[in-house]
């Protein structure tokens, strides 16, 4: 380096940026100087890599966030009404005189249709999944995957519109019903709202289980459908659970579908056919009306903290699991 | 014939076979079935008229161009707020991080994130930017939110595409005496740029066709203008259509303008995203580096 000709330094400019090049010009003249270079480049690199790191935390730095602007305004409520009566309250009258504030209908409206919706999508997502992985062709798959991509990218509110327009008149009138507006219809919709987000998830998981174990298999003369339930499933397992959980948590957070769909009665529904009022349609439907700094805008901030920990509960499971009982090779099989 | 002969093991396999294909199909007829819908019913209100002019007569007439702006102004909000925070972020996990307690955080916060309900988002923005930061109901308090709405979007495409630039890569550039951010910014970076690309139109994709984060930060039912500043209200697609749907004295008589707005919706974010996935297809087949 330190005999290096001023042509050869200009040569390797283009390469190590302007400032670097001049720089090594000096170099070159009086090598004594080479240390503080090595130096202000090493500081720079470390300047950018903390810059990176930040960039990275932002995420975590926005998760915290969200945490103390829901708990901001939602610790309000609790100077008036009490944390089991909030929960475990079975009227929502928030703007009755004096207003009920309990959102157990709401909890109870979300758990069935996240259920309902989850018996539906898990069925169909896993079977998809295993099609893709087992069944089709690669030409087939080529023109079928992004089918599911695409299901992935249907705005809610248009699948909200179509279960209203749609759904909902034909539900009522051949099941002479007094409403189409309830947990199946919404759970129908939720449940397409679901499924790719299983499928892909499925499809990964069954795509890591090693190829050699299934192979294994085949040549000891299993047929496909028995190498998939005893090598393949078994392998796959955890992030098949891992799909489930995650797409039950897309259902249970998912707001337009369920006001649109779901009927809105804050009851505890007694059958499918009842109408609910699950807690992203609640806030949705009354924040818009509610004065701000009320009691009700309190407490529907309070409805986002109980959504919010309940989605990320699943969706640390979620994690829990594939992490946990992540598939690593052939030797933990 | 037995249970275990040969053929009716093999009889059991394609009846599961056929189950798994029947799977596919029902949820492909799903798609097709609502697109079809869609576009039967919706292909009758569209018109030049309907994508230019503004709506009449208490929202039973005219069209929806205050709106397609609306939506398009909030897209691009949000991919400003996005793409330079989520290829960064992209960059810390793919050139920079190595196996620790910090990757383990930032991994955690990131899946976390993407599972955050967009209406908590509503609320949070609500919250953070309308409120706190006192932007009101504006374009710029919608961008925001729906920028880091996309957030985990963006970064998951940006950090596969810069995952599929070859090792080999990065180690000549370092070999000839390059710094790290020298390789990242002159090799890594220009290599990886279609699929981070890629990666933020599906994003755009995403942030058009949501509602709820909107509902409390950035939409309104009803304007006559186009916003003159970030700080306007204004109306969007998604918002639009669930208004009309529920909320107005029409419903019924405005029918045909409701599924030409899904039409364009739909035209908008499945356009997109048909985009983002063929050139993204296309791409895993023909780049051997």
């Amino acid at each position: 380096m330190s005999n290096i000709s001023p042509a050869q330094s200009v040569a390797t400019q283009p390469l190590a940026g302007p400032a670097a090049g001049a720089a090594k010009g000096v170099a070159a003249s009086s090598p004594p100087a080479r240390t503080p270079i090595g130096a202000r480049n090493r500081d720079r690199e470390t300047w950018i890599r903390i810059v990176f790191t930040a960039a990275g935390l932002f995420s975590v730095v926005v998760m915290a966030l969200i945490v103390l602007f829901l708990f901001r305004e939602g610790v309000y409520l609790f100077k008036t009404v009490s944390l089991t009566d909030f929960i475990f309250g079975t009227a929502w009258y928030p703007t009755y005189d004096p207003p009920d504030f309990g959102i157990g209908p709401l909890i109870v409206g979300s758990m069935s249709v996240t259920l309902v919706s989850s018996l539906i999508a898990v069925p169909l997502g896993v079977g998809a999944a295993l099609y893709l992985a087992e069944v089709a062709s690669p030409r087939v798959r080529e023109w079928v995957k992004p089918g599911v991509e695409l299901l992935a990218s249907l705005p809610s509110v248009v699948l909200g519109f179509v279960g209203m327009v749609v759904i909902a008149p034909l539900m009522q009138e051949m099941l002479d019903i007094p409403t189409g507006l309830n947990i199946l219809n919404a759970s129908l919709m939720l449940a397409l709202m679901a499924i790719p987000t299983i499928t892909s998830i499925s499809e990964d998981a069954l795509y890591a289980v090693p190829r050699d174990l299934m192979e294994a298999s085949l040549a000891l003369g299993a047929t496909r459908w028995e190498t998939l339930t005893r090598v393949l499933l078994p392998g796959a397992l955890s992030g098949v659970g891992t799909a489930v959980i995650l797409g039950m948590s897309r259902a249970m957070g998912e707001t337009m579908v369920v006001l649109m769909v779901a009927g809105g009665a804050a009851q505890i529904p007694t059958s499918l056919f009842d109408s609910v009022r699950p807690m992203p349609a609640t806030i949705a439907a009354e924040m818009g009306e509610t004065p701000f700094g009320s009691e009700h805008y309190y407490a529907l901030f309070a409805i986002g903290i109980v959504l919010f920990l309940l989605t990320l509960g699943f969706n640390l499971v979620a994690a829990w699991i594939s992490g946990r009982f992540q598939q690593k090779g052939a030797a933990t099989l | 014939m037995s249970w275990h002969s040969l053929s009716a093991r093999k009889l059991r396999e394609a009846l599961a076979f056929m189950v798994f294909r029947l799977a596919m199909l029902v949820v492909l007829l799903s798609l097709g079935g609502i697109l079809l819908f869609v576009l039967i019913h919706g292909l009758g209100s569209l018109s030049w008229e309907f994508i230019s002019q503004p709506p009449r007569n208490s929202m039973t007439e005219g069209g929806i161009f205050p709106a397609i702006m609306g939506t398009i102004y909030l897209t691009l909000g949000a991919i400003l707020v996005a793409l330079p925070l989520g290829v960064a972020a992209s960059i810390y996990l793919s050139e920079y991080a190595s196996d620790g307690r910090i990757l383990k955080v930032v991994r955690l916060g990131i899946q976390n994130l993407a599972g955050v309900p967009s209406v908590v988002f509503g609320l949070f923005g609500l919250g953070l930017f309308v409120v706190f930061f006192g932007m009101g109901v504006s374009i710029l308090a919608g961008s925001l939110t729906l920028g880091l709405l996309i957030l985990p979007t963006v970064i998951g495409a940006s950090e596969e595409a810069l995952r599929q630039v070859p090792s080999t890569f990065r180690e000549a550039s370092l070999a000839l005496g390059a710094t790290r951010w020298q390789t990242i910014r002159k090799v890594v970076l220009p290599a990886a740029l279609p699929g981070i690309l890629t990666g933020s139109i599906l994003g755009i994709g995403r942030a058009a066709g949501e509602t709820a984060p909107i509902m409390f930060t950035a939409a309104t039912f009803y304007t006559l203008y186009l916003p003159d500043s970030i700080f306007s209200q204004v109306m969007a697609l998604p918002y639009h259509i669930y208004v009309l749907a529920t909320a107005g004295t029409h419903i019924a008589q405005t029918r045909p303008l409701q599924y030409g707005t899904v039409l364009v919706l739909i035209c908008l974010v499945l356009g997109l995203s048909l985009v983002a996935i063929i050139t993204r297809t296309r791409m895993r087949r023909t780049k051997k580096w």
